[in-house]
């Protein structure tokens, strides 16, 4: 059967991916931020997964505002990065797993969660960047990767509760799949950001470690903020938190925490990492 | 027909990009999707007036973009991402744009994320458990 090795939080910010392009992870202002990613990769390495699933949402290169599905997967054999304007290099295509997606929108539709399916899927920075930030090192993705698309740039948004009730029914999804594959989930976005209006620039240090921590021993915790509560404190792009319950709510109630890495600001945000691994059976 | 009040109306500085904004904003921000491709980008930046005439914009948004007037362009329903990808022909990324919106320089932008994150080092150190290096 297919088994959770674990779950990672990272930022996906395009400046990030600018400086990998660049090459700038040893200059001064990115080397703490870059360096505490080594533990991550290095386990990375030692549980070496099968398949990554990415929960990331879409900034308009997929999607436009014509359509805008609440909770996309992509059911593709492949999936590609593409042009989203702005001069960030385009990375090599992923490959996917069309079996194990379709099984997964299966599973979470008939666990009450209307998935929209996707057969071609674009994927952006809010993809490419993590997937970059683990594996740029080797010379060909060492996984398939499926993307989750959650909607977290035109209101109506879901909610943080909703996120990780999904977490939940896709955990299910995940481990009733017949294969024996070793599944990692990232839950990418956030922490505190805002990019827009006279309130740009807000960065909450203290709300994002609160939210570290609650993460790992209390994700309920986070399940209890509104949207414009979570808004107000992390700022009307940090509401991309909850994009890492979807994560969470994957894993076990128990994990093993193997890493914690933050830093800020990363370009207007602050960026926290955590590596969660699921206790062996 | 009314456009319901919302609870995160009342955070000041904030413009949350709802049903309402989006309507408001969709011509201008289906023009700056349309600059994901690279054909589009050289057509805009040919005749920035006739393709935001081409694209249905209102005088005002039209005239906004030709000024790089990124705060206006919010008020206008315009997107931040997909307004990003329009500051990117005045020469401008998100902190560029994040110091606009504010009337401020972008080192003066950069200085008060510095310090909303001032000290972070040390509520790590009392969190206990985080990577130092």
């Amino acid at each position: 059967m297919a088994r959770i090795v674990g779950g990672v939080t990272t930022s996906h910010i395009p400046a990030i991916s600018n400086a990998m392009a660049k090459g700038l992870e040893q200059e001064p202002y990115w080397k703490r931020f870059f360096d505490g990613y080594e533990p991550v990769k290095e386990w990375l390495a030692k549980v070496d997964p099968d398949v990554a699933i990415v929960v990331y949402n879409d900034h308009g290169l997929n999607f436009f505002l014509n359509q805008v599905p609440t909770f996309a997967l992509g059911c593709a054999d492949h999936y590609e990065n593409a042009d989203e304007g702005w001069g960030l290099p385009t990375l090599a295509s992923f490959e996917g797993d069309a079996q194990f997606s379709w099984h997964l929108a299966e599973s979470l539709i008939n666990q009450d969660f209307d998935m929209t399916t996707c057969q071609e899927m674009l994927v952006d920075h809010g993809f490419v960047t993590p997937m970059a930030l683990m594996w740029r090192h080797l010379p060909a993705w060492p996984v398939k990767a499926i993307p989750l698309a959650v909607n977290t740039v035109q209101h109506p948004l879901t909610s943080a509760r909703r996120c990780y009730q999904l977490g939940k029914a896709l955990g299910k999804a995940i481990e009733s799949y017949p294969e024996d594959s070793k599944v990692v989930i990232f839950g990418t976005g956030g922490l505190s950001h805002q990019l827009q209006g006279e309130r740009a620039g807000i960065i909450d240090v203290d709300f994002d470690l609160e939210c570290m921590e609650h993460i790992i021993h209390d994700p309920e915790w986070m399940t209890r903020f509104s949207n414009a509560e979570l808004m107000e404190k992390a700022g009307t792009e940090g509401i991309e938190v909850i994009m890492w319950l979807v994560m969470r709510g994957a894993l076990a109630p128990k994990v093993d925490v193997i890493h914690k890495h933050y830093h800020a600001p990363i370009s207007n945000t602050g960026a926290g990492v955590l590596v969660l691994e699921n206790p062996a059976d | 027909m009314v456009w319901q009040k919302h609870d995160y109306d009342g955070i000041p500085g904030t413009y949350v990009f709802d049903g309402q904004r989006s309507h408001a904003g969709y011509a201008l921000n289906r023009m700056a999707f349309s600059f994901n491709r690279v054909e589009n980008r050289e057509e805009f930046a040919r005749d920035m007036d006739a393709y935001c005439r081409k694209y249905g914009l209102s005088d005002e948004q039209r005239e906004a973009v030709l000024n790089g007037e990124f705060l206006k362009l919010l008020h206008l329903g315009g997107n931040v991402y997909y307004l990003a990808k329009i500051a990117v022909f005045h020469g401008m990324n998100v902190q560029d744009a994040g110091a606009a919106f504010q009337g401020i320089t972008t080192p003066e932008f950069q200085a008060i994320l510095d310090r909303n994150a001032e000290g972070f080092s040390d509520k790590l150190q009392q969190k206990g458990g985080y990577w130092h290096g």
